[in-house]
């Protein structure tokens, strides 16, 4: 029974008589877990007595995240296309929405304390988290151009509003409306890429793309097409030369907010650019990537040198490490993009839990985000101080920290693809990354505290938060062995030709294959 | 199919009561501290115990994938757990008189403050030491090395507020150190040729290089610096400086860590690369050569020292030279085998000692001593058979071992030379060690303790000040009990047949046995063999005796005979009694003059002159770059956009660009 209905779900070639099948939906279910949570907050928001309001919404949206993240797992086995050919759950796919469901845990989690200290009212809060969401794991299953470009703005209007959250803080107002604005205007050039690459190529979705740019002539309009989609996507990573609202609006967004954007919809767009670069194999991106990685993590580390604002130093920061995760795309597929994915996994962890300190300590509108603040934090609260130290040391690459293998792998990608000046640049700017990181630990540790900072104890959850993150900065940084094997297998699943002639046909064969046994779990479902 | 030993979670156990008592440990009480220590280590002993005892449905070498750690192109490493006869003799070593000395520990340790701290890095120590000798790979075997010796540091500056101890503190880590360095470039080297760490990949490919490469450096190199590493760890010439120093530990320290197990990870390691040895007859030669001259040279600086723990520190230097010597005549089993009975007598007599320092309230001068033995009854008894067991007097432990060890010398030895030394080394040993015993437990007593409670605290490294410490007294049950169970393995530990049992794991040929056997007639060998060894064994006795019967002379019969010797011998005994200055040596040639070039030329010079003047513009250059850059955020939206028009204009055009050609 489950073996033929799912024989039937599997995509036919006369795209026009197929209907969505139940698989198609398992294969979204993440995204619609995502989605029907964020809804139901969004109707229970004005239901639910004040008191409580905060607490109630932010423990659903907390399981909601949960239960899509259980989804992610379900879904995995279930690899293939889904809705015309639009969706693909890999292994892939299954990462980059691990990562990202996580970080959105950790947000969630971060938030309950933060909601609470700023007096915002948190109804839409969790609701846009949920969908920005659900749009960044549609980001990382899709296969077709216009779809993700509808993912794309899922997430970024989320995001935009979740800037301004601080209402009465007017850089926060300030952050989203730039941030809004910028990013149309970005948005416009990946659409209109999008548009010459059909033009180009005759599709959107990436197989076929693949395949029209696997023959001897390759149309200039394609050229033009990767240069417009990578400015698009390329603001969305805050790589140079278009970075330069990211330090603006990750300083004035709250910041369990800035947390949640320096990670999650940069993973998801990271595994866009993957998939565009490598799956469709487009023409013509090795210099554009090259001097995009040079140019962020210089500017990203020259910048973030001279900052006063933890926050700000940090915004410089991502820019730098979207720069050092470029610098893994210019490097041989294979290598290059299980690096990629192993520094989005890395970078997640310790810079989400930065921005949980960060939070933490910013108290009331936020006031305390200054470095000198955080003198004699290790007098004043040593956990903390410790905590953030690992952070810190494995933003820098030390050793036993996830930061430092997932930079090894980014440079000794690039320097199997003989990359050396780009390593050599590359390692440069680490070492003056190294400064500006290093001084918020003698700050913390070296300073005496001036004035009278408070620091009030954890609550539940950022510890919660803490703990995760540490472990895991911790766990990539001793035994990557693991995760390594995981993101090398599905590089390899993705640059993996799809099939030589039609892009659909070998795909179709992989599915009925993986589907051969049929799953208990599938009948009941279906049956009702 | 072998059953799962689980053989990951030995060294765990230790690991997790470290990481209790070192972070609650402080909120614990007394009891609660030893009782955490206890069921860890206690644990780790049941586990080796169980492996023990399941060993016949064992087939070894067992190996225990575990997960994934480093991997890089073809490069892997795993955390993996190796077990065969040498781990497993180690195992129950390190497990066993571990345990013991955890509860002695207890006891001996019980009215310091550092209680807590104490436990938790012997705790530590079992960790690493396990690590060390479990692992499949010598990265893993690395983490555990250092390990130890980041151990042996802490323990050896435990009472890190005495100058001496800290400074012994980080003796001991930097001697190491440079060990470790040669270590290092042994590891690489054996990346660079085999491409893994893993033993079995390693000695299979060892196996597999063809004869004409053999003479040719790398094996050599390879063993040689290994042992470089073996030096450091376990105080071989020239790095065996930091071990008497470590003495500074408290003295279960110097048991556990200075005398059974750490120092013997250098033995270990050497034994555990076999093949490598095997193929490589000169760096073969040299681990026999360094054993045999550290066996003798630090055997006579011991007749001369009047430190009850200084005898024992210079004894267990010259008794790992012996266990080298083994090694470098290609006589593993006979190093392992005197490895573990060295293990119990000489933790027995540690702990032998802390007893006597502690019924005398911290006294270790063997010239404040003297007819302790009806005082302190037990410890006397048990510390009679650990000398004994040393001094190689049958049927006691040592005895079987050094015999061993002598006989393979003098059969399979490269030159007779190296038998005779250990002959002579033999006899040494014996005269010190009752020297030893006689100067503290017989005669009469000459120290000043007997009528008061008042005298020389605090020159123990166990300062336990109360009032009760009054006269000299017996030590409690919790710490006699360790001692006598040691007792009864010095007794009947050589019974063992340690060598038989360790025979599946040095099984390989060894290169220059082959030429020495073919020399031999055949005919006569077997029943020579037979003679000859009888024979040495009757000598070897004979030389222990001899040595024994020369202490009781010097020191009971006529005890005025030793000062009237050292008179006559003037120069030379003053030389011995100095360790032959070797610190002296060492801190004129190489210290002072690499204290003085690193102030003047790296420090000053370097360090002020170059990098800091270099690091500084730099720095400051980049900041001003930084602040120059700050003008492209100007916070206005206009600019923004323009800023990304242009990014975008100019990548557009390269492409056009790009796409026309």
């Amino acid at each position: 029974m489950t073996a033929m209905l799912l024989a039937m779900a599997s995509p036919v070639t006369d795209i026009g008589q197929r209907i969505p099948q139940y698989a198609d939906y398992v294969r979204i279910l993440p995204v619609l877990v995502l989605s029907i949570f964020g809804m139901l907050i969004m109707v229970l928001d004005p239901l639910i007595d004040e008191q409580i309001h905060s607490k109630v919404l932010g423990l659903i949206a907390f399981f909601g995240a949960l239960a899509s993240l259980a989804a992610v797992f379900y879904q995995s086995q279930y690899p293939g296309l889904a809705f015309w050919n639009m969706v693909r759950v890999d292994m892939f796919s299954t990462f980059f929405q691990v990562v990202i469901l996580a970080i959105a845990v950790l947000t969630i989690l971060t938030s309950f304390e933060y909601m609470d200290t700023q007096r915002i009212r948190a109804g839409e809060y969790y609701a846009l988290i949920l969908l920005g969401t659900a749009g960044m794991c549609l980001m990382s299953s899709a296969v077709e151009l216009v779809l993700i470009f509808i993912a794309l703005e899922i997430s970024s209007i989320a995001t935009y509003i979740l800037a301004g959250f601080l209402r009465r803080d007017p850089r926060s107002s300030e952050a989203s409306l730039k941030y809004f604005l910028l990013g149309s205007f970005a948005t416009a050039f990946f659409l209109y890429g999008v548009a010459l690459m059909f033009g180009a190529t005759g599709s959107t979705s990436i197989t076929e793309i693949a395949t029209a740019l696997s023959g001897s002539y390759v149309p200039s309009l394609a050229y033009i097409a990767v240069a417009l989609m990578f400015v698009g996507l390329g603001f969305k990573l805050a790589a140079a030369p278009f970075h330069v609202w990211t330090p603006d609006v990750y300083e004035g967004a709250p910041a369990p907010v800035t947390g949640f954007m320096s990670t999650a919809p940069k993973a998801a767009t990271f595994a866009v650019l993957l998939r565009v670069i490598f799956e469709a194999h487009v023409p013509g991106y090795f210099w554009l990537i090259w001097v995009a990685a040079v140019l962020s993590m210089t500017l990203g580390n020259l910048g973030a040198l001279t900052q006063t604002s933890i926050k700000r130093m940090l915004a410089y920061s991502s820019i730098a490490h979207a720069g050092y995760m470029l610098v893994a795309f210019a490097s041989a597929p294979a290598g290059g993009i299980s690096a990629v994915m192993f520094y989005a996994a890395s970078y997640a962890a310790m810079n989400v839990g930065a921005f949980a300190i960060i939070s933490h300590l910013g108290g009331f509108g936020e006031r305390f985000v200054s470095i000198e603040d955080y003198a004699g934090l290790a007098r004043r609260a040593p956990f903390m101080a410790a905590m953030l130290t690992v952070f810190l040391l494995s933003l820098i690459g030390i050793p036993a920290t996830g930061g430092f293998f997932a930079k090894f792998y980014v440079f000794s990608a690039a320097l199997q693809a003989n990359l050396v000046g780009l390593t050599i640049l590359g390692v440069i700017n680490s070492a003056i990354g190294a400064y500006y990181y290093l001084r918020v630990i003698v700050v913390m540790y070296m300073q005496e505290a001036k004035g009278d900072i408070p620091v009030t104890p954890l609550p539940i959850g950022v510890r919660a938060v803490l703990l995760i993150t540490m472990l895991t900065t911790l766990y990539l940084g001793l035994v990557p062995g693991n995760v390594l094997t995981y993101t090398q297998s599905s590089a390899q699943n993705l640059v993996a030709p799809k099939s030589p002639g039609n892009g659909t046909i070998k795909v179709e064969i992989d599915f009925h294959l993986s589907q051969a046994k049929p799953k208990v779990e599938l009948t009941a479902p279906a049956s009702r | 199919m072998n059953p799962n030993l689980y053989l990951w979670l030995i060294p765990l156990l230790p690991l997790t009561g470290a990481a209790l008592n070192g972070f609650f440990g402080r909120r614990l009480s007394k009891t609660g501290v030893s009782a955490v220590a206890l069921a860890f280590s206690g644990a780790a002993f049941l586990m080796a115990l169980r492996v023990l005892l399941s060993l016949s449905s064992l087939t070894l070498p067992y190996v225990e994938t575990g997960i994934s750690w480093i991997r890089s192109g073809s490069f892997h490493v795993n955390f993996a757990y190796y077990l065969d006869q040498l781990s497993l003799v180690m195992l129950m070593v390190v497990t066993g008189v571990g345990f013991l000395i955890h509860i002695y520990s207890v006891g001996y340790m019980w009215e310091d403050d550092g209680f807590w701290r104490f436990f938790s890095y012997l705790n530590l120590f079992m960790f690493f030491m396990l690590t060390l000798i479990l692992a499949n790979n010598y990265l893993l075997m690395f983490i555990g090395w250092e390990g130890v010796g980041l151990a042996s540091y802490l323990l050896i500056g435990f009472y890190f507020l005495k100058d001496s101890a800290a400074a012994a503190g980080k003796k001991a880590f930097i001697t190491n150190r440079i060990g470790d360095f040669g270590f290092l470039i042994a590891l690489f080297l054996i990346i660079q040729h085999f491409g893994t760490l893993d033993y079995q990949k390693v000695f299979a490919g060892v196996a597999q290089l063809p004869a004409e490469t053999m003479s040719t450096g790398l094996l050599t190199a390879i063993g040689i610096l290994l042992m470089v590493g073996a030096c450091g760890k376990s105080a071989q010439i020239p790095l065996y400086v930091w071990l008497p120093d470590a003495m500074e530990g408290p003295t279960p320290v110097s048991a556990l860590i200075h005398a059974a197990t750490m120092v013997t990870a250098g033995v270990y390691i050497v034994a555990r690369s076999h093949a490598i040895f095997d193929k490589a007859p000169t760096a073969l030669l040299v681990v026999a050569v360094i054993g045999t001259l550290t066996a003798i040279f630090a055997a006579t600086i011991g007749i001369a020292q009047t430190d009850i723990k200084k005898v024992l520190a210079y004894s267990t230097v010259s008794q790992l030279g012996y266990m080298f010597m083994a090694c470098g005549v290609a006589a593993y089993s006979a190093g392992v085998f005197h490895l573990m009975t060295h293990a119990f007598f000489k933790g027995l007599l540690f702990l032998g000692s802390g007893s006597v320092i502690h019924a005398l309230s911290g006294e270790q001068d063997m010239r404040q001593m003297g007819g302790l033995r009806k005082k302190i009854p037990w410890t006397f008894w048990t510390m009679t058979a650990g000398t004994v067991a040393i001094a190689g007097i049958p049927p006691f432990a040592g005895f079987w071992s050094k015999d061993e060890i002598l006989w393979r010398a003098y059969s399979q030895g490269p030159s007779k030379i190296i038998w005779a030394l250990g002959l002579l080394t033999a006899f040494i040993t014996s005269f010190y060690m009752f020297r030893l015993l006689f100067m503290t437990f017989f005669g009469e007593y000459r120290g000043k303790l007997e009528s008061g409670g008042q005298a020389a605290h605090g020159h123990d490294d166990h300062g336990h000040g109360s009032p009760g410490h009054g006269g000299i007294h017996e030590s409690p049950m919790v710490v006699l009990v360790p001692l006598m169970i040691l007792a009864v393995l010095s007794i009947g530990g050589g019974f063992i047949n340690a060598p038989k049992f360790l025979e599946p794991v040095f099984k390989t040929q060894v290169l220059f046995l082959e030429d020495h056997a073919a020399g031999k007639t055949p005919a006569t060998e077997e029943s020579g063999d037979k003679g000859t060894e009888t024979t040495l064994m009757i000598v070897s006795v004979g030389v222990a005796l001899l040595g024994a019967g020369l202490a009781w002379v010097l020191y009971l019969k006529s005890p005025h005979l030793p000062g009237q010797i050292a008179n006559s011998l003037g120069g030379l005994y003053r030389t011995v009694h100095n360790k032959y200055y070797v610190d002296q040596l060492y801190s004129f040639f190489l210290i002072a003059p690499l204290i003085a070039m690193s102030r003047k030329w790296l420090w000053k010079g370097i360090d002020q002159g170059l990098i800091d003047t270099v690091i500084n513009d730099s720095a400051q250059g980049t900041s001003d770059l930084g602040g120059a850059l700050k003008h492209m955020q100007s916070g206005n939206l206009r600019s923004y956009a323009a800023w990304l028009t242009l990014g975008a204009a100019v990548i557009v055009a390269y492409m056009v660009w790009l796409g026309v050609h």
